[in-house]
């Protein structure tokens, strides 16, 4: 367990942690702002990753894919506004939860249809293959870090977009105060689509992000979700503040738990006993994690001020 | 040892810079029946669920029969005998009257961990419920859906249900609002049959009611109390006449 | 005067079209339909008990198939170390269950809204993922039973129309139960809570310890399903407790009417042969039923008990 490895795992946590980031970023912005409870976040996640895998295929040149499968699911998300989720925003949360849920089914089959069942695999152009020096002695995986950097890029973006800027200012007024904001003379229909587009983007990039590093396969969508849902409770919902630090802490926590664990468990206990609990207790941690924040905090670290 | 019922001292709410609630005193004491009232956005209605216990004071105590109520939680409150009602009317939509009168008497009778009786045939809960019913006049309306009762008739059941459990003292945030005149002059006939021996605090807009009804009267301006006193002497007080410069008398 | 419910006679119908299925089964020389029905019949049981917390109680679980796999472990683990008894299995399944209830109840109860919906779902997958993770019990192919669960002298779940008999004996049983259960006192009070909390304070009602309570015995009737269907499958898999799952059995709760006991029941019937007609059309029936569902959910939220008219009167 030297110092190297313990650093390497560090940055991974971080990167894992930023893209929680940007999927919990358009959760909470959707939720804070419609009032809506939208499952299929993560089907959006999952249309980004196969549509940069398949444009990447198409056209040869990842940047390119990349830009070509933001749009892509951008477009996807507005169209699923328009089309299916406009009668829920009156709706009560258990509504929406089912019908989001109906969503999730519909996409995972219709990916299923268009690219079959089995996993998809990218492999990165040569020039984001290969390791960079992050710190001295210290060599990381270059795409890796290309994903923390535009994670917090976008994290900057997004400080910037929300407290600096009329939109922003909108968007913090949000949906606690819906009459008011119309009474600005905002147009709610078309505020409500450009969030929500906006929401199916970050989670679009997240995607695109995430196909090299992770399996491209049915279901991805909603195994990084329950991780987001997790990172809001922990950050408190509503809160682009808590979204950010919950999304830090529990990519540092899976990460390391999972390289750690076991290892750390192995000194005290038998090695075929820290062979099970290790990975069994490493797979809980941010669950546990969660439920230790809830017993203290139960609105979460940073709550929204003035939002439930 | 002071013997008023309900001892306010010193009770601030802050909401972030807002102050509603600024170093309010007050005593009620037993069988008073006590308005409160004052401008839009004075702060009585967080007065009333300060004292009901849906919301915590950032300082100050309330005493409620001599004891200590500052933190305890609104459902023990009920069970000491303080009771309320709300201000938007709030009751069980989707029951009967009856049932609702009902689930009031079931409160305050014990523990609910009982899982074979059908409650709708428990008589200790039925007829109970079926009285208060009787006298508030909703006699004939036990059957139908809350949700299907006229605005008037939800707020007599309102009442109902604060009644049924016997309490020692009301807490009623406007239960004028929204009342006809012929409603109106019926409800203060109702209080009025109250007075004495229950303690009521009041919190309205409608002056007739309270001039009809108060023994004593606070005026709240900005969160704070401004005067406290016999009916007569709160009308000719000249800060209040102020505060109420332009806002006679509305419903 | 009041127009006597429906619902009592509809669900004695159903109950008796029911008990008639193995005799039908065998008249036409058609085994299958006995294992289909049974399946369908603890899928039943599964969606009741998130009735009571769910039509009942408004607490949205999305996590209430983990249960389903507590119970279904219980009796793989047991019989995986040689316990073969029944009694004690299903004991195990049905206390192992009330004890998780217990524990996640106790954190996610006092939340609501959109908080309790995400964190159910959370502690399912947690359940999942240290399901998957336990290679001893077979982790993400799951593992066989040696033999079904041994009642002996009791009835031997070797025969496929007794096992069929316990599962509707079941039903039945926890039919009867739930429907008592909410009309007493204990139910009048989740009820309460969840038509105006506000109000069920404000007369001396505390929920928490309530909901809490339904919250376990929810969690502890779906145990003993997981126990069933471990059973019924023979197989063992932390496919039980995946989130889809639960998502399946709220909606069998919806689409039958929530709030009704019975609706559950028929929701699940309803369900799964529309799932086992669709997938013998295609394979990709998941892209049909995802928007039905949408559909179903936007225009019939009072389900097909309530599209009957065999809604229950006031004051019932």
């Amino acid at each position: 367990m030297t110092l190297l490895l313990v650093l390497e795992q560090v940055l991974n946590g971080l990167q894992l942690g930023v893209m929680l980031f940007l999927m919990a970023a358009g959760l909470t912005l959707v939720f804070g702002i419609m009032n809506l409870v939208n499952l299929a976040h993560g089907s959006l996640y999952m249309v980004g990753a196969y549509l940069a895998t398949t444009f990447y295929q198409w056209t040869g040149s990842f940047l390119l894919a990349a830009a070509l499968a933001l749009v892509a699911t951008l477009g996807v998300g507005i169209v699923v506004e328009v089309v299916a989720l406009r009668t829920l925003y009156e709706r009560d949360h258990l509504d929406q939860v089912l019908a989001t849920f109906g969503l999730i089914l519909f996409f995972n089959e219709l990916i299923a249809i268009v690219w079959g069942r089995a996993a998809l695999y990218t492999t990165l152009p040569g020039w984001l293959s290969g390791h960079v020096q992050v710190l001295p002695g210290v060599r990381y995986p270059v795409y890796r870090a290309l994903v923390i950097l535009v994670g917090l890029v976008v994290a900057g973006l997004l400080w910037v977009l929300v407290a600096r800027t009329r939109l922003g200012m909108l968007i913090r007024a949000g949906a606690s105060n819906r009459t008011m904001v119309a009474a600005l003379g905002v147009n709610i229909r078309l505020l409500y689509t450009v969030v929500f587009g906006f929401g199916a983007a970050l989670a679009g990039l997240a995607g695109l992000m995430a196909g090299p590093i992770y399996a491209v396969q049915l279901g991805m969508g909603e195994q990084i979700l329950i991780q987001v849902f997790v990172v809001i409770v922990i950050g408190g919902i509503g809160s682009m503040r808590g979204a950010l630090l919950g999304a830090i802490v529990v990519g540092m926590v899976d990460t390391l738990g999972r390289a750690f664990l076991k290892p750390m468990l192995a000194t005290i206990l038998s090695p075929s006993a820290a062979d099970t609990a290790g990975p069994a207790i490493a797979s809980m941690l941010i669950y546990l994690l969660m439920a230790a924040v809830l017993a203290v905090r139960p609105q979460g670290l940073f709550p929204a001020q003035g939002r439930v | 040892m002071s013997e008023a019922l309900l001892e306010i001292r010193g009770l601030t709410k802050r909401f972030g810079g807002l102050i509603a609630t600024n170093e309010v005193n007050l005593e009620v004491p037993e069988g008073e029946t006590h308005a409160i009232i004052g401008p839009n956005g004075a702060g009585k209605t967080t007065l009333i669920n300060q004292l009901a216990g849906d919301l915590r004071p950032d300082a100050g105590a309330i005493h409620f029969a001599g004891r200590n109520i500052t933190h305890l939680a609104a459902p023990a409150r009920s069970l000491l005998g303080l009771a309320r009602s709300f201000q938007i009317t709030s009751v069980f939509r989707d029951f009967t009257a009856l049932d609702n009168a009902a689930l009031a008497v079931q409160a305050h009778a014990g523990h609910s961990f009982r899982f074979w009786r059908p409650a709708r045939r428990d008589l200790a809960l039925r007829e109970p419920a079926r009285a208060i019913l009787d006298s508030v006049g909703l006699g004939e309306r036990a059957h139908v859906l809350a949700a299907n009762l006229a605005h008037g008739e939800q707020r007599q059941l309102e009442i109902a249900m604060v009644l049924v459990t016997r309490p020692h003292c009301l807490l009623l945030d406007e239960p004028m609002a929204g009342m006809g005149s012929e409603e109106s002059q019926r409800m203060i006939r109702f209080l009025g049959g109250l007075k004495g021996r229950h303690t009521i605090v009041l919190v309205e807009h409608d002056m007739d009611a309270v001039f009809a009804l108060a023994d004593r009267i606070s005026v709240m301006v900005y969160g704070r109390i401004i005067a406290t006193g016999a009916p007569k002497e709160v009308r000719a007080n000249p800060e209040v006449r102020e505060a109420y410069l332009g806002e006679e008398t509305t419903d | 005067m009041r127009v006597p419910s429906r619902r009592p006679v509809a669900a004695a119908v159903g109950l008796l079209a029911l008990a008639l299925v193995p005799v039908a089964a065998g008249l036409l020389n058609q085994p299958f339909y006995v294992d289909l029905f049974r399946r369908i019949m603890i899928f039943a049981i599964a969606a009741l008990s998130l009735d009571l917390i769910l039509g009942y109680g408004g607490m949205v679980s999305f996590g209430h198939a983990a249960y389903l796999g507590i119970g279904a472990y219980a009796v793989g683990v047991l019989m995986h170390h040689g316990v073969q008894n029944g009694y004690l299995q299903w004991t195990l399944a049905i206390v192992a269950s009330a004890l998780v209830a217990l524990l996640i109840g106790a954190i996610s109860v006092r939340t609501s809204g959109v908080y309790f919906i995400m964190i159910t779902l959370a502690f399912t997958q947690m359940l999942y993922y240290l399901g998957i993770s336990i290679e001893e019990y077979g982790g993400d192919d799951g593992m066989r039973l040696a033999v079904r669960s041994q009642f002996p002298g009791l009835i031997d779940l070797q025969s496929s129309t007794a096992f069929y008999y316990l599962v509707l004996a079941i039903l039945v049983a926890f039919l009867y139960l739930g429907h008592r259960f909410v009309n007493a006192r204990f139910g009048m009070l989740i009820r309460a809570a969840r038509s105006n909390v506000a109000r069920a304070r404000a007369i001396g009602f505390s929920p928490y310890r309530y909901r809490l309570a339904a919250f376990i015995i929810a969690g502890a009737m779906c145990g003993l399903a997981g126990a069933l269907l471990v059973n019924h499958t023979e197989y063992l898999t932390p496919e039980f407790m995946h989130w889809t799952r639960s998502g399946e059995i709220m909606f069998m709760v919806i689409l039958g009417g929530m709030g009704t006991l019975v609706g559950p029941v028929v929701g699940a019937v309803v369900l799964l042969l529309l799932e086992d007609v669709l997938s013998a059309w295609t394979t990709h029936w998941q892209i049909i039923l995802g928007p039905f569902l949408v559909i179903a959910v936007l225009f019939a939220k009072r389900g097909l008990i309530g599209l009957l008219g065999a809604e229950a009167s006031p004051g019932e």
